[in-house]
């Protein structure tokens, strides 16, 4: 009973969702102001009847409801309540389902949040917003549905979730990412308004800006989080591996980075309109083909969890109404766009032009990669992969020059900016980071890498610049307290954002390029040489755990003579799918990691062992996470939660100033 | 120019799309097995019911199927009632991998037995010959015993219309 009211509920949410996309948008096309007022209401029963069948759906794994068929496909007796939780969005069907309340939840948010702008405005986003969601949740009903039971034999036990997935970075993971990759879904629902309504000034990237710079910082801790379990529990001990999946949310990220690069230009100086909108389409379709990509089958991938060529060719449809029907609606209106004013060969926008054409390349050279195989494929060339050579061969020396102009950007004036003596800071920024760039490889020891020497350096560039950025307008402002208060949350977020990525850039510099790494054969009682540890295996027992077995071997790691830390890495085997999964240990440092992962049993009580000290790994994530961070602190900023009153008025002054 | 330029990425998006048309007829998980065209490798196993010795030799002098399953196997009990009704067509061998014999024997008895023989492999030896990858499976088997076809995973309507079904008539 209970899973038919989480069904019923989905259905209501569909219904509701064609109500969202005709009512507001007939009502716009007909100047009605009762059709239009509907929008906000429909957008909250949608987020609502979503909600309910979310919760029924968790309720029917937190109750082992084997009845519900996706239930006993990815859950068991044995399955721990919070893994129980997280296996809601473990497959398919319930990641369809949580991608969907999100896209109901940004509606939420919209409709709640949206008082600054005129109705119309906000009701023919959220229209578009409905017609996204009466295409997703179509998919779900007709080829999808997770509350399919299994009656009246209904299974005693489950199949159990994938153990890959029994991890704690997946419970927070997709729904980061998804957080991500929908919220960019607004973005697009503004970019739509506008064309639709035909008002393609300035105002709509003043409106889509916050939203846009909240999508990103989620995809961007989401991205993170899944790098992050990668490197602890695939137990390969990497963090990127270039898997189609990845480069799926890489590439929209990449957009979705220019795109609030060139919404900045649009807003504070109404150029590059018909780019942005472009970038605002290419960043909710790029999301949903990574959609379709994962889910129809036609790339294979360690992430992928079903395919179904019925299924492939629903998403192919949705994919040519939402991105053809977009970018046939852009192509009629934006060859209408004017583009106001000029900006000089050096100057803040021509900056920004750069920044945007180099991610927009590196997006393309990601996207091109990861089809490579299927273009291959489709003219009869057989199967073939493009592996890390080729990403990195590309992607490394674009990041390269990107970084170099990093430095540049927020030093610069809008319109003409060739005055030499603002980028005076730089000379001192150049000096100190490559000085330190080349002595580093040499303090650190091992033999002399210039790619670490180049590395370090960019990643010492944009740091130091950042910070003698922040430096000149605490003296300008007069103290740290009145620059904080007085100064632009968005100016803040930038600097947490630009020091995040020469953060990031110096771990993935180190890991690699300066990974210890060793494959040994260990027994009890035998010890092996760490970097500067030595480990010891003292015990090998047989643990058991929820629903599995594991091999577990105890490893002393000693500092000189003193014991340092006792780690204890396993191998599993769970029981109801009998897959091995490896459990590394991890001892998580400033400057290193320790990783240890057992491999395979060799016989006679030996076991292969993998063994590395990963310099300074952690600092990727770290960098990640202040550029997540950073785009949280942007949309602080009290200008976007002004009415609309204000500014206009605010408009005017504009205006006068300018 | 700025007229054309915006069309442009409307193209690009329609060549994406005719790739993707043709990829979704393609499936990048198809292992083709090194065993079609072989045949079943040999072996000696008891029969799950009747605790008869089985060998290659025994099974059937017609094409059939050899299906892959285990009580563990939650895709096996699915895909069970469209089996069931597939062997009144043709016969369907069963190769009980992996599993215990009171649990099979009472999945069995709950669910219906279809199977023309039943082959008790719980050590999982011939699934290993076979190559087997997971439960379920199932291979195509001629009438002189040659493998002409593996189905990883379920096997339902679409499966046996679009794959089973044109390989049954080729080999007949």
């Amino acid at each position: 009973m209970i899973p038919e009211i989480g069904h019923f509920a989905l259905v209501l949410a569909f219904g509701v969702s064609i109500c969202l996309a005709v009512f507001p948008l007939y009502g716009y096309l007909t100047n009605q102001n009762g059709f239009c007022a509907t929008a906000k209401p429909l957008a909250l029963l949608q987020g609502l009847a979503l909600a309910v069948s979310f919760g029924v759906l968790m309720y029917g794994f937190l109750a082992h409801d084997f009845s519900i068929k996706y239930v006993a496909d990815n859950s068991n007796l044995d399955l721990p309540w919070y893994f129980r939780m997280s296996a809601v969005w473990g497959a398919h069907e319930g990641s369809l389902l949580l991608w969907a309340l999100i896209l109901g939840f940004w509606g939420v948010a919209v409709a709640l949040f949206s008082r600054g702008i005129p109705d119309h405005m906000s009701a023919l986003v959220l229209s578009v917003m409905g017609m996204i969601g009466v295409g997703f949740l179509a998919f779900m009903l007709f080829t999808s549905n997770p509350f399919v039971r299994i009656l009246p034999f209904a299974p005693g036990n489950g199949a159990d979730l994938n153990p890959l997935l029994q991890d704690p970075g997946l419970i927070f993971h997709p729904p980061m990412l998804y957080m991500g990759y929908v919220g960019l879904s607004v973005a697009f629902a503004f970019a739509m308004a506008s064309l639709i309504s035909g008002k393609l000034d300035a105002t709509w990237a003043r409106w889509s800006r916050p939203w846009t710079t909240v999508a990103w910082a989620f995809l961007t801790l989401g991205i993170a989080l899944g790098s992050w379990w990668a490197y602890y529990e695939l137990g390969w001990g990497g963090w990127w591996f270039w898997d189609p999946v990845e480069n799926a949310s890489l590439i929209p990220w990449l957009i979705a980075t220019a795109l609030m690069h060139s919404l900045a230009v649009t807003e504070k100086r109404g150029l590059f309109r018909s780019w942005t909108l472009l970038l605002a389409i290419a960043g909710f379709s790029l999301s949903l083909l990574g959609t379709f990509l994962v889910r129809s089958g036609v790339l294979n991938s360690v992430h992928a969890f079903a395919n179904d060529p019925e299924r492939g060719v629903f998403i192919l449809g949705f994919l040519i109404v939402v991105i053809g029907g977009s970018l046939t609606l852009y192509a009629l209106r934006a060859s209408k766009v004017s583009e106001p004013g000029e900006f000089g060969w050096i100057s803040r926008e021509s900056f920004l032009l750069f920044n945007n054409l180099l991610l927009t390349v590196m997006a393309v050279s990601v996207l091109l990669g990861t089809l490579y195989p299927l273009f291959v494929d489709a003219i009869g060339g057989g199967k073939v992969s493009v592996g890390p050579p080729f990403f990195n061969a590309v992607f490394v020396p674009l990041t390269a020059i990107l970084v170099s102009g990093m430095a540049f950007g927020p030093l610069a004036k809008w319109r003409q900016s060739d005055d030499p003596k603002l980028y005076r800071p730089l000379i001192v920024t150049l000096i100190v980071s490559v000085a330190v760039g080349l002595v580093w490889p040499s303090i650190f020891g091992g033999a002399y890498s210039i790619a670490t020497a180049v590395g370090v350096t960019l990643a010492l560039w944009i740091a130091i610049a950042t910070g003698l950025d922040v430096v000149k307008k605490i003296a300008l402002y007069g103290g740290i307290s009145a620059t904080f208060s007085r100064i632009e949350k968005g100016t803040i977020g930038m600097w947490l954002a630009h020091f995040g990525v020469g953060v990031m850039i110096f771990g993935v510099v180190m890991v690699e390029n300066h990974t210890e790494h060793r494959d040994v054969r260990m027994g009890v009682g035998d010890s092996q040489r760490l970097g500067s540890y030595n480990v010891r295996m003292t015990d090998l027992a047989v643990i058991n755990g929820p629903n599995y077995v594991a091999d577990q071997a105890t490893f002393q790691i000693y500092q000189a003579e003193t014991l340092y830390k006792t780690v204890t890495p396993q191998k599993r085997r769970y029981n109801a799918s009998g897959m091995v999964m490896t459990e590394s240990a991890i001892d998580s440092g400033f400057t290193r990691d320790l990783y240890i992962a057992m491999g395979e049993p060799l016989g006679e009580g030996d076991w292969a062992v993998r063994l590395s000290v990963k310099p300074f790994v952690d600092w990727i994530w770290a960098g990640a996470f202040l550029m997540g961070l950073g785009g949280f602190v942007s949309i602080t900023d009290k200008r976007y939660r002004k009415r609309i009153k204000e500014e206009k008025a605010e408009a005017a002054v504009e205006g006068a100033t300018a | 120019m700025n007229r054309l330029m915006v069309w442009l990425p409307l193209g690009v998006f329609a060549i994406l799309v005719g790739f993707f048309f043709k990829g979704l007829t393609l499936d990048p998980r198809e292992q083709p097995s090194a065993l079609i065209g072989q045949p079943v490798p040999a072996f000696e196993l008891t029969d799950l019911n009747t605790g008869q010795l089985l060998s290659r030799e025994m099974l059937p002098k017609e094409p059939f199927l050899l299906n892959v399953w285990a009580s563990w196997c939650i895709t096996c009990q699915v895909e069970h009632p469209y089996l069931t009704k597939l062997s009144e067509q043709m016969p369907v061998v069963g190769l009980n991998y992996k599993d215990t014999e009171t649990a099979a024997k009472n999945w069995l008895q709950k669910l219906g037995d279809p199977y023309a023989m039943q082959i008790f492999d719980p050590s999982g030896r011939l699934g290993l010959d076979l190559g087997v990858a997971g439960a379920p499976e199932t291979f195509l088997v001629d009438s002189s015993g040659v493998i002409h076809l593996r189905i990883q995973g379920e096997v339902n309507d679409r499966v046996f219309t679009q794959k089973i079904q044109p390989m049954l008539e080729m080999i007949q």
